[in-house]
């Protein structure tokens, strides 16, 4: 089937098969290796990607339902400007460690920051739950996104450039 | 010092970018390429002409394998090969040797031995389309009983799993004894308190977010083979490919790149890692091998699966006399596991603990049973978690006896700083510890006496008539934990005849930039960044200045690698010694550059000066540039400034901590929640206090997962129970709290620098503090974790349920 998919602001199009997953076709057929993959059952939330800005598991949905709509990914998060602040949160707060969790939990992050940007912790936590780490016992994960809703991105992006 | 506030750094000092010359918080320099999703694991690796393989895997615990007929997936559209045991036989390649002496199948031949194991390999031009003909791969199986509980594995009419050896009439693998148990039952005699209690550290399994996978590509041409896997260890797995498949040595390149989280998943080497190099052999093509969750969960390295017995001895008063336990170790169908040679129990006989008694005795029988094969792994420090949770619940369990605080119990059989280095009964040496000031820290953070207050007003108020029947049972839990981390020394430890010691190179260019080559492989712990600050602490030139390289067996120095929390212990002695002998050779080039006599110079902030004349001075990185230049150097001394060292450790290192847990029970649902845990952790000094802390936390959500929710089960056919994230539960931000770190500091006195690693420590050290706190909630001496809401409100009814089996 041929599909198109706005991908981080560019257009994609291409044939794919018909249960092609979407992390599938975001990490083998456009390159995209950011996105990771943990399970075979929707639960770890490594794969998580925005779609037209909500997050969901690219594990779970398949190529041809990304057709005409858009897709965030992590390689999409940093601007021109500089990093997101999410990112800058998680590199303050030592929010990562091996890394595979990181980019599905910084999409589920920003997410929940653009529908409420000053989140407390419980809703952090609430909102990070289908994003497993084995890591960092979540604890810096939440100072990170704390970090990120304390510093606006033109804030952020005015630091980097210093 | 709580989490809250950021410890100082140790050296004030700054380097142009701000990060300290040394030790202090400094952010990670791995971060850049996480952050942006431009690491590269594995599963990113990407060659030309590249082909994909899956394993197809047996459904049976038990099972004589009568056929394999590949006709139809070989002639699926897109299949490449397709390699069974059959195939493998020809190459001698059906079986390989395991890390303790056995052998273990690459793919079945004979019999399968557990669910989920390996039985043919089929290679296409895509993952979907290998796994499509798995389907096409036609198996015929005779099924057999299987052997699943550990408790009936030498029952003399139990089946014999390993007819695969010569000789095999039974199921039992080897038996091991540590201690003295003439002392031991002396002590017992005389105690006036005895206490015996039946315990399972059940199965569980490491789960790193990423699971295991290789890309191997066997050149032809060159005859060179390069191998990107999932491995902590890429030397060993480079000498074991070359001994296991006649490879040359010189010819195989292991690369680990990123990896996704390690935890002793990724130390043994498995099947599918073969596989990929030999369907490379076969196709002459790159070939990717990616294992789902299922497969990580059902085949790879699981975890524990001890079931102990133990059996304390004291005085009335609380006095500690003895310890002893007998061990019965269900170690899989195949003894697969990863830990020195001499040590077939792993560092087990360090159970009794943090605790000043003279005697102590250990019996160790492990069995075949019908389970994946496994044992050491889940950052356990080589089963010093399942020591440290032995020796954690009987204190409790006397205490329970005993009508005595925990607390004061414990503090009472502390060992005392004074007795340092202590040989303890099993003969281990504990380098040093300050254990009463850790546990008075945990309980002066965590506020103990009105933590116990609160509890005693609860209980009162729950046992007044008309009492609210759902209000929460509080429980406090307490444990003290001494680990032995950092293996070598290599005349005493070794893997597959591998002494335990590591290299490290340390080389600077000409400006005084310098790159660093180890031998262990960083999984998360952040080695770019810490590795860096130990130079920078010896030389003084700023972190981000020294690139540090790993994971790649054509560029850094043989070694051992990275489990059991030993990178900062070998290795970070390793850059601290290659450090040191670049300051003295620096020194000998500062006295031709300087025209004076080394005697003359002194240190100072990374640059030696004259004695008396500081202006007369070079710095590290215009003594690098000298060291290549054409400056005449005393007779015997060659140019350049580098060093490269192997570092065979001289002891273990001991960390230690204190850790308390306060826990909430719903008296009606049985559901345990974690209301608050704190951690004081001794890891002597902490290179980077935001890394130790993040190990820390990590290890914490262990404690909880394990204690909480992990547990691969079996069914009385052998199915495990276990086989997927909906099945095998990791805690998530919900079950985890807000972790309230504590610490002291306590100096290895043997480490050059002093550090000790803790990688592993919070893992080690929290489940029994999580199982004491439930246990002391429910008010009851002893029942089996994981406490799940069911195995919980069971206990709770008094008809407490076996963790590891789903039959009763
Ligand atoms: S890969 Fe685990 S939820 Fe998508
Ligand atoms: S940082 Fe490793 S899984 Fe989250």
């Amino acid at each position: 089937m041929r599909i198109s998919v706005r991908v981080n602001g560019d257009e994609a199009s291409g044939d794919v098969e018909p249960r092609l997953l979407l992390v599938h076709y975001l990490r083998q057929t456009l390159g995209l290796t950011g996105t990771h993959w943990g399970c075979d059952t929707s639960n770890c939330g490594a794969c998580t990607v925005l779609l037209d800005g909500v997050p969901v598991k690219s594990c779970t949905v398949l190529a041809v339902m990304a057709d005409g709509h858009a897709v965030t990914t992590v390689e999409g998060l940093a601007t021109s400007d500089g990093l997101d602040p999410v990112q800058e949160g998680f590199m303050q707060e030592h929010g990562l460690q091996c890394g595979f969790c990181t980019p599905g939990m910084m999409l589920t992050a920003r997410a929940l920051l653009d529908r409420d940007p000053d989140p407390d912790e419980a809703t952090i936590r609430e909102a990070i739950s289908g994003n497993l780490c084995r890591c960092t016992g979540y604890e810096n994960i939440v100072r990170a996104i704390r970090w990120a809703a304390g510093h606006p991105a033109a804030e952020v992006a005015k630091e980097a450039s210093l | 010092m709580t989490t809250t506030e950021r410890p100082a750094d140790s050296d004030d000092l700054r380097s142009p970018a701000g990060n300290p010359l040394g030790f202090g918080r400094m952010l990670r320099k791995e971060d850049a390429r996480f952050l942006r999703g431009h690491g590269r694991y594995v599963d990113d690796v990407v060659l030309p002409g590249m082909l994909h393989g899956a394993i197809l895997r047996s459904p049976y615990a038990h099972a004589r394998i009568l056929s394999v007929d590949t006709t139809a997936a070989d002639a699926h559209p897109g299949v490449k090969a397709v390699i069974t045991g059959k195939t493998l036989e020809g190459l001698n390649l059906a079986w390989m040797p395991t890390l303790s002496g056995d052998v273990t199948a690459v793919l079945a031949t004979d019999k399968v031995r557990f669910q989920g194991q390996e039985v043919a390999f089929v290679i296409a031009d895509d993952e979907y389309t290998a796994r499509d003909a798995l389907e096409l791969v036609d198996v015929e199986y005779e099924p057999l009983p299987a052997v699943v509980d550990a408790r009936h594995a030498l029952d003399p009419d139990a089946p014999v799993i390993r007819d695969d050896l010569d000789g095999r009439t039974d199921n039992h693998i080897y038996d091991w004894e540590a201690g003295d148990a003439e002392a031991c039952e002396a002590a017992f005699a005389r105690a006036d308190v005895v206490v015996a209690e039946d315990m399972i550290y059940p199965r569980v399994h490491p789960a790193p977010m990423e699971t295991c996978g290789s890309v191997a590509y066997m050149d032809k041409v060159t005859g060179k083979l390069t191998v990107w896997t999932t491995t902590q260890a890429p030397h060993a797995h480079r000498t074991v490919y070359a001994l296991v498949a006649g490879l040359p040595e010189h010819k195989i390149q292991i690369i680990s790149p990123d990896i996704g989280g390690g935890f002793g998943n990724k130390v043994g080497i498995y099947p599918g890692y073969v596989l990929s190099i030999v369907g490379s052999i076969v196709t002459g093509a790159p070939v990717k091998w990616m294992e789902d969750r299922s497969e990580n969960l059902m085949s790879t390295s699981f975890a524990r699966d001890y079931h102990m017995h133990g059996e304390i001895a004291a005085t009335k008063d609380g006095k500690i006399l003895a310890l002893r336990v007998n061990v019965l170790a269900d170690h899989g169908a195949f003894n697969g596991v990863a830990q020195p040679t001499k040590f077939p129990a792993g560092f087990f006989h360090v159970f009794t603990g943090s605790y000043d008694y003279p005697a102590a005795h250990c019996k160790v029988t492990a069995v075949y049973t019908n389970k994946a094969l496994g044992g050491v792994a889940y950052a356990c420090s080589f089963r010093i978690t399942e020591a440290v949770y032995l020796v954690e619940r009987m204190v409790d369990c006397l205490a329970f006896e005993l009508k005595m605080d925990p607390a004061e119990l414990r503090m009472k059989n502390l060992l005392r700083p004074e007795q340092f280095p202590y040989t303890s009964p099993t003969g281990w040496v504990y380098d040093s510890g300050d254990y009463p000031r850790a546990l008075a820290e945990a309980m002066r953070i965590a506020g103990y006496d009105e933590l116990r207050k609160e509890q005693a007003e609860r209980r009162a108020a729950a046992a007044r008539p008309g009492a609210d029947p759902s209000a929460p049972l509080m429980g406090i839990g307490l444990s003290f934990f001494t680990e032995a981390v950092g293996a070598g020394p290599r005349k005493h430890m070794d893997i597959l005849g591998l002494g335990m010691a590591d290299g490290c190179e340390l080389r600077l260019h000409p400006t005084g930039k310098a790159q660093l080559r180890l031998s262990v492989q960083t999984q998360g712990q952040g080695h770019e960044t810490t590795f860096a600050q130990i130079v920078s602490h010896v030389i003084g030139i700023p972190p981000e200045d020294i690139e540090v390289l790993h994971g790649d067996t054509d560029n850094t120095p043989f070694g051992l690698g990275t489990y059991g929390s030993r990178s900062t212990p070998v290795s970070g002695a390793a850059a601290a010694v290659a450090a040191q002998r670049v300051k003295e050779k620096a020194r000998i080039v500062a006295a031709a550059a300087l025209e004076c006599s080394v005697e003359d110079l002194e240190w100072e902030h990374g640059r030696w000066y004259v004695r008396g004349d500081p202006e007369s001075a070079k710095t590290m990185a215009e003594l690098a540039m000298a060291a290549h230049s054409a400056l005449e150097l005393p007779e015997g001394v060659e140019g350049h400034l580098d060093a490269s060292v192997v570092y065979d450790p001289p002891n273990l290192t001991y960390p230690f901590g204190a850790y308390i847990c306060v826990v909430d029970v719903d008296p009606q649902t049985g559901a345990v929640k974690v209301r608050r845990f704190i951690a004081v952790d001794d890891c002597g000094p902490r290179i980077n206090p935001m890394i130790v802390e993040g190990q820390v936390h990590g290890g914490l959500a262990d404690g909880v997962g394990m204690a909480l929710m992990e547990v691969i089960a079996f069914d009385s056919d052998g199915n495990n129970l276990g086989g997927s994230f909906m099945d095998y539960l990791l805690p998530t931000s919900m079950e985890c709290p807000s972790w309230e770190l504590g610490m002291t500091v306590t100096p290895s006195p043997h480490h050059p620098i002093g550090v000790k690693g803790v990688g592993e420590s919070a893992t080690v050290g929290s489940p029994a503090a999580v199982v004491n706190a439930v246990l002391d909630a429910l008010g009851l001496r002893h029942a089996d974790m994981p406490f799940t809401p069911a195995m919980t409100w069971r206990a709770m009814q008094g008809r407490p349920m076996r963790p590891d089996l789903a039959i009763e």
